[in-house]
């Protein structure tokens, strides 16, 4: 029966607003990234912490707040990266500063974050300075650096019987550094290797055909590959044809991760070590769950930058939470020695550098069903591919 | 010997390429006098849409070749549009101001790239016929780069054949040797241009298709050829096709031999080629083209600024001294940035309006500056008044030894000359690591002592900028002034053009030097992407934003450009759209710059 009691009841709940307990306010990340740039990488990269910040949130948030993500693009400049790390911390109040690409902006952002005291948290940026020469407190960094990836390398490259080694990378910090470290590490364990020559076209404008002939001119029985990306495709392309990889061992960085791998087609070279991401075929809980949640999501399969974009916002998570507070020192202090969970399985940022012991996938590729895959591959966790304390201390600026 | 043929025949396809590129630049200038800066877009643009053509096509080599031309025509209609709805309208225009509308429409294209085909690297199945190789003296050699050998000189033969041969090309011929007197004949410029347009634009699409069997196409594309297109253009003359031949030859030569020789030198090998090759020819191979000049032949000095506007800059001054009051911080970096800018865009204007000068390579002062006092804050641990003071005389030091080699060239030449000087020195900050830590810069160059920096910057700025207007409508400076109007008269009267633009150059480096200086203060760090061409890029188009004819036009410039890239970064993911339609709209609205007459629309 409708009585004046109903009526006013029933109104009375439908007009009380948040007489539920008022909503906390957001923690919020201030995530700069290269997105005009690198579009190839960022955007699987963006859709990766937007599942990743989701799913936090969907089940509760950290210290019982949700997270906001706000993002800004750096167009591939330090200095603008700079700016807008100030706009985030003065006029957004973000917590904490996350992303980067390139490794100059990941410096130049550290760098900010010394100078502010508050965190930084570099993703993709490769260079071992940012958490050795250049390392310092504020900066913590997820993927593991070209020093590992050149470590995890050469544990397959002292297998093969080649002697004779020569190198093409990038003419910038990431391909000198890869090349240098791959020398060293494996020099240390073959002392009978020589390296007989090495090509360095400049960043995306690669003379495929003449580094191919050039290489070949040097008669190696082996090539280390640093080259990504466009330049890779062309390489790959010219080698093929010039017949560059016949009757040899090569070992290639990054060349496993889908966006790399991809667009090589059916003209992958088969038989060719590298590091990179497996996708489906790594079927551990973590993953299947990822990419399934990924792709109901976004109706796109994850590519290497989804796997850095989602464990990037999960490590954070994983500090805030064991930090308890938002406080630099405190954070800090939280992250060092924070576990987390990624699709590769968990993973933690070392209290010594603050480097993270996400590892990658060191596998062959192959050809299947006319598309690039990797296979023979294992799990080659970040921890084990790190020099030691001493040494790392030793690089580390003594201000620590 | 095989290694030697081999390479040779790499050399060979690597020119073809770059001839394709080249020959549509060349010809648009020699006609047009538009500096394309969308030149690479158009190259992109051709790669794109070739390889959305070609996979959906047979594979075989006829539907190939007609993909192909089809992306080439394709390629050439988005040229001639461009013409016709923008470029058509700024020809009255300083010819350098074209630039400026043509670097609108490479950002626009490369947002609405990216919107079409997606962030991806779109790579074009290869068919088989195109993976064969051939043997040659025991070595592989790809089969399809012997086609684009073949086509090099084929594409030469029939642009050739239109120029000497037809009545169009004797149009085009006429127009490159003397626009006005063609036009006074009667020539209809308008069709004429947009032909020209269309067939350059053509041109760089056939290249960009070409490539698609070699690497992907990708959103880098575009700025990735721009720069070496310009080189080999300049090097083989500006509007000579059969120079632009001659150098992509010399070029792709020099570059599959020059890696076996000195692998590491990839990234100056052109711009020391260029730089050797101008300062024995300073035409270039087979240039004979009029120079390009920044401003019409009007002769006018600089004007000066009313005492309305003179009080109004002031009280803008004093109003920003009192900002780090009350502006919130991050509007106070973007302040400063603003006045950074005004200074650098300052110290270029000096020597591209009353000098004559243009520069393509101004970051090279700016990054001299910024290294110095990074080095002399870190390294030497100078206090920062004095790593700041080291900056305006490190890069006037070096400006003047470097000047003395400019000042000898004219129009073009010169400045595709400064573009070769910032990139050796680019080159020298990613590569001589024991001193600049090469890619990795100098970190933790903050600002110390009691005075807040904003004020540094103000001073500084308002400072150096009073000064150079100063100098603008001294004595010198219309010396100066009158030396690029008409050399030999003002050799008549006792002034020596060189001695005079040698100076004006110094004391134009010494000042962006101090703004690369006060810069790495602002942001803590100096890394060699201050001396990297798109930094050139943004303080010239600055300049021509602003309006050469005027002093405060370098600061207008400085303050719209910043301010717009600043807001749209912030506001949107598609900033380069809309930066891009931004400047076209500008540049339409205000055809002499930002502080020239506001255009008065003719029905």
């Amino acid at each position: 029966m409708l009585t004046r009691r109903t009526v006013l009841g029933t109104a009375a709940v439908l007009a009380a607003p948040a007489s539920v307990r008022a909503q906390p306010a957001p923690i919020r990340i201030g995530e700069i990234n290269s997105y005009s740039a690198i579009p190839s990488f960022t955007l699987p990269y963006r859709n990766g912490w937007q599942l990743a910040m989701d799913r936090i949130n969907a089940s509760g948030g950290v210290l019982g707040r949700k997270l906001e993500i706000i993002s800004r693009d750096d167009t591939g400049k330090p200095q603008d990266a700079v700016r807008l790390a100030g706009e985030l911390l003065d006029e957004q109040k973000v917590d904490i500063l996350a992303g980067g690409y390139l490794s100059n902006v990941g410096l130049a952002l550290s760098d900010v974050a010394q100078q502010r005291r508050r965190l930084y948290i570099a993703g993709e940026p490769l260079s071992d300075a940012l958490v050795w020469q250049k390392g310092n407190r504020y900066c913590f960094r997820l993927r593991p650096s070209t020093y590992m990836q050149a470590a995890m390398l050469v544990e397959e490259a002292a297998k093969l019987p080649a002697k004779r080694w020569v190198s093409v990378a990038p003419n910038y910090e990431y391909g000198l550094s890869t090349v240098k470290w791959f020398k060293a590490l494996l020099s240390a364990k073959r002392p009978d290797v020589t390296f007989a020559g090495e090509q360095w076209p400049a960043l995306g404008k690669i003379d495929a055909g003449a580094t191919a002939a050039a290489l070949a001119e040097a008669q190696p029985d082996a090539i280390l590959n640093v080259t990504f990306g466009p330049d890779l495709t062309n390489f790959v392309r010219q080698g093929n044809t010039r017949g560059l990889f016949d009757n040899r061992s090569v070992v290639s960085v990054l060349t496993g991760e889908p966006e790399y791998l991809d667009p090589l087609g059916d003209e992958t070279p088969e038989g060719w070590i590298v590091t990179g991401y497996p996708q489906a075929q790594l079927t551990t809980a973590a993953n299947t769950a990822f990419i399934a949640a990924y792709k109901a999501r976004f109706n796109a399969v994850p590519g290497m930058g989804s796997v850095v974009g989602y464990s990037l916002i999960q490590s954070i998570a994983a500090g805030i939470r064991r930090a308890g507070a938002l406080d630099a020192d405190k954070l800090i202090d939280g992250f060092s020695g924070a576990t987390f969970e990624t699709p590769f399985g968990p993973a933690s940022y070392r209290a010594l550098d603050h480097q993270g012991t996400l590892g990658t996938f060191v596998g062959k590729t192959a050809i299947r069903d006319g598309k690039g895959i990797m296979v023979d591959w294992h799990y080659a966790n970040g921890a084990a591919y790190l020099p030691s304390d001493q040494e790392v201390r030793a690089l580390r600026p003594s201000a620590g | 010997m095989r290694f030697l043929a081999i390479q040779f025949l790499t050399g060979l396809s690597g020119s073809a390429s770059l001839f394709l590129m080249s020959a549509g630049l060349t010809i648009i200038f020699g006609v047009t006098r538009v500096v394309n800066f969308a030149h690479g877009s158009l190259y992109m643009l051709g790669a794109y849409i070739g390889w959305s053509i070609l996979t959906r096509i047979p594979h075989d080599p006829i539907w190939f070749a007609a993909g192909v031309i089809a992306a080439a025509l394709a390629t050439a209609g988005i040229g001639a549009a461009i013409e016709t709805v923008l470029l058509r309208r700024l020809y009255r225009a300083p010819e350098l101001f074209q630039l400026l509308a043509t670097f609108g429409v490479m950002l626009v294209i490369q947002d609405l790239t990216l919107l079409i085909w997606g962030p991806n690297d779109l790579a074009l199945p290869r068919a088989s016929w195109l993976r064969g190789s051939v043997t040659i003296f025991g070595g592989h050699f790809p089969a399809y780069d012997l086609i684009l050998i073949a086509i090099g000189p084929a594409v030469l033969a029939v642009l050739l054949l239109l120029l000497n041969r037809t009545r169009f090309g004797m149009l085009i011929r006429a127009c490159t040797e003397n626009r006005d007197l063609a036009a006074a004949l009667g020539v209809n410029h308008r069709i004429l241009s947009t032909s020209v347009f269309a067939l350059g634009a053509g041109l760089a699409g056939l290249g960009g298709a070409l490539i698609l069997p070699d690497t992907s196409a990708n959103t880098q594309m575009d700025l990735a050829v721009i720069v070496e297109a310009f080189v080999v253009v300049v090097v083989g003359g500006m509007g000579s096709v059969t120079g632009a031949f001659l150098a992509s030859l010399m070029f792709g030569e020099l570059q599959a031999f020059g890696i076996v020789l000195i692998p590491g030198a990839t990234l100056v090998l052109v711009f020391v080629i260029m730089a050797v090759v101008l300062s024995v020819r300073p035409r270039g191979l087979l240039g004979d083209a009029p120079i390009m000049s920044v401003v019409s032949a009007s002769g006018k000095p600089v004007r000066p600024v009313s005492l309305c506007i003179q009080a109004f800059g002031w009280g803008l001054v004093i109003m920003a001294a009192t900002a780090p009051f009350w502006m919130p911080s991050y509007w106070l970096s973007v302040l400063t940035e603003i006045l950074i800018a005004a200074l650098f865009a300052s110290s270029l204007h000096l020597i591209m309006g009353p000098g004559g000068m243009i520069s393509f390579g101004h970051a090279a002062w700016f990054g001299l500056g910024a290294y110095s006092s990074a080095l002399m804050s870190r390294t030497l641990s100078a206090p920062m008044p004095l790593a700041l003071l080291a900056a305006p005389l490190t890069a006037g030091l070096v400006a003047l030894a470097f000047g003395w080699f400019v000042v000898r060239l004219s129009g073009v030449y010169l400045a595709m000359l400064t573009l070769a000087f910032a990139q050796i020195v680019w080159a020298a900050a990613t590569q001589w690591t024991w001193l600049t830590g090469g890619d990795d810069g100098i970190l933790g160059v903050w600002p110390s002592g009691p005075v807040p920096f904003f004020w540094w910057v103000l001073s500084l700025s308002a400072a150096s900028i009073w000064l150079l207007r100063r100098v603008a409508r001294s004595p010198f400076g219309l010396a100066l002034t009158a030396a690029r109007d008409s050399e030999p008269r003002a050799l008549s009267i006792g002034l020596r053009a060189d001695r005079l633009r040698l100076v004006a150059f110094a004391v134009s480096g010494a000042a962006a030097g101090l703004a690369g200086g006060v810069f790495t203060f602002t942001s803590g760090s100096v890394f060699p992407s201050y001396i990297a061409v798109g930094k050139s890029v943004d303080v010239l188009l600055m300049v021509l934003l602003g309006g050469i004819n005027t002093v405060i036009g370098p600061v207008a410039g400085a303050v719209a450009y910043t301010g717009f890239y600043d807001l749209l970064l912030q506001t949107t993911s598609l900033w380069r759209l809309a930066l891009g339609l931004t400047i076209v709209t500008l540049v339409l609205a205000f055809p002499d710059g930002l502080a020239g007459n506001r255009r008065r629309w003719r029905p």
